[in-house]
């Protein structure tokens, strides 16, 4: 990442990754309220990856709207963080991903929030507010199944450590973009620290930091999303409804 | 003739149709050139994922051309963003009356949340607990009642 535009795509795409993962869930969450909370916060992304890949495509300039960048392009154009496109997993699983995901973006839409791009200002601004309300979700479910029963403690645990290492490419440094990633680092510590010590988890020591995503390079597990996502408006060019 | 600005906000919302656009909120201006008679609406989206934006455009539209406004242009803002603090006291009231609980006061930062109680629609009880912080559409939780039983929609303070 360096310019505007960089950073309106990355974070657009983690925005709308993220929206199809948790689209997934629905009618296989494994509650109905859980069913709704996970559409409506995949809602929420989809309208904060709107927002911003429509803002990337006009600092482009070169016609590319939401849509295009959504649909047309390859894995290896995605500038998405490789947690969003991993697989969902158990429940337990989702609800790390979700977590730290929530606990970087809540930070991050925050500081966009007051940032000198007046654009990306707004729309800090708005996500912010939906942001904490998905940090309350996340946390909740870490913490009810990390304090639960001896089988949800030792799946929570098990689903931290292993979403654990792609946490810390959100926070790689990137001084030249509107908001550097690795200012939002302590936060996110705090948070992760607070909700994981009431949660009694232990939180993983970093080590491994498999990173890659923000420069194009992903799991196998994008390309496969890609293709589900973008079938329909590949198959039909310019159909409209 | 209806001035525009009255006939864009008697436009109800899509997904709460018991209250208008204007008291919702969303509706943050309706600007009429006084020479051309070009009329820009500006509207703000309650979440931004809100699907009911496409539908609220097409209808100030409509509700602005029976009204003799033909010429009109709909714009949508996301700064400021909208907050449930910008309901109407009438507004309130209909969603009540609609069984619908009103969010409370968003809490300012600094101040320590305090959770307040949300007031049954059908029997007043402050006796309610929430069953889903999500509900049937962004802006809704689902809540009951331990009073008198009765499921209902509370729009959530935002």
């Amino acid at each position: 990442m360096n310019g505007p535009f960089d950073f309106a795509l990355a974070l657009g795409d983690d925005a709308l990754v993220t929206a199809q993962r948790l689209a997934e869930w629905t009618t296989r969450a494994p509650e109905m309220e859980e069913d709704i909370a996970l559409a409506n916060i995949a809602l929420d992304q989809l309208g904060a990856a709107r927002l911003l890949l429509s803002y990337a495509g006009e600092l482009e300039g070169a016609g590319r709207d939401e849509d295009a960048l959504a649909y047309l392009r390859d894995d290896r154009e995605f500038r998405n963080a490789l947690l969003v496109e991993l697989p969902n997993g158990d429940f337990a699983v989702t609800m790390a991903k979700l977590f730290f995901l929530a606990a970087y973006q809540l930070p991050l839409y925050t500081a966009l929030a007051g940032c000198a791009d007046e654009r990306l200002a707004a729309i800090g601004a708005k996500a912010r507010k939906e942001s904490a309300y998905h940090l309350d979700h996340g946390a909740l479910w870490v913490k009810r199944l990390g304090d639960g029963t001896e089988e949800s403690h030792r799946r929570m645990q098990a689903a931290v450590d292993a979403v654990w290492p792609y946490t810390h490419e959100l926070f790689a440094a990137d001084p030249a973009a509107p908001v550097d990633p690795a200012t939002l680092r302590p936060a996110f510590d705090e948070t992760v620290g607070s909700v994981l010590a009431e949660a009694t988890l232990t939180r993983p020591e970093s080590g491994w930091a498999p990173a890659g995503g923000r420069a194009g390079v992903h799991t196998e597990h994008l390309a496969y999303l890609l293709a589900e996502m973008q079938v329909l408006h590949r198959a039909h060019p310019g159909a409209k409804w | 003739m209806v001035s525009a600005r009255e006939a864009a906000a008697s436009v109800v919302d899509p997904e709460i149709r018991v209250i208008t656009i204007d008291e919702l909120g969303i509706l943050r201006a309706v600007e009429e050139d006084s020479t051309t008679g070009r009329v820009t609406v500006t509207i703000t989206p309650t979440y931004t994922g809100c699907p009911a934006m496409d539908v609220i455009r097409t209808d100030i539209r409509r509700a602005l051309a029976v009204a003799g406004h033909l010429d009109a242009e709909v714009r949508t803002v996301y700064s400021p963003p909208w907050s449930t603090d910008w309901i109407s006291e009438s507004g309130r009231a209909k969603l009540v009356a609609a069984g619908i609980a009103p969010p409370a006061p968003v809490p300012t930062a600094g101040v320590v949340p305090l959770t307040l109680a949300v007031r049954c629609p059908q029997c007043g009880s402050p006796e309610t607990e929430q069953v889903s912080r999500f509900g049937s559409t962004a802006c809704k939780a689902l809540w009951r009642c331990r009073s008198c039983s009765e499921p209902f929609d509370h729009l959530k303070a935002l």
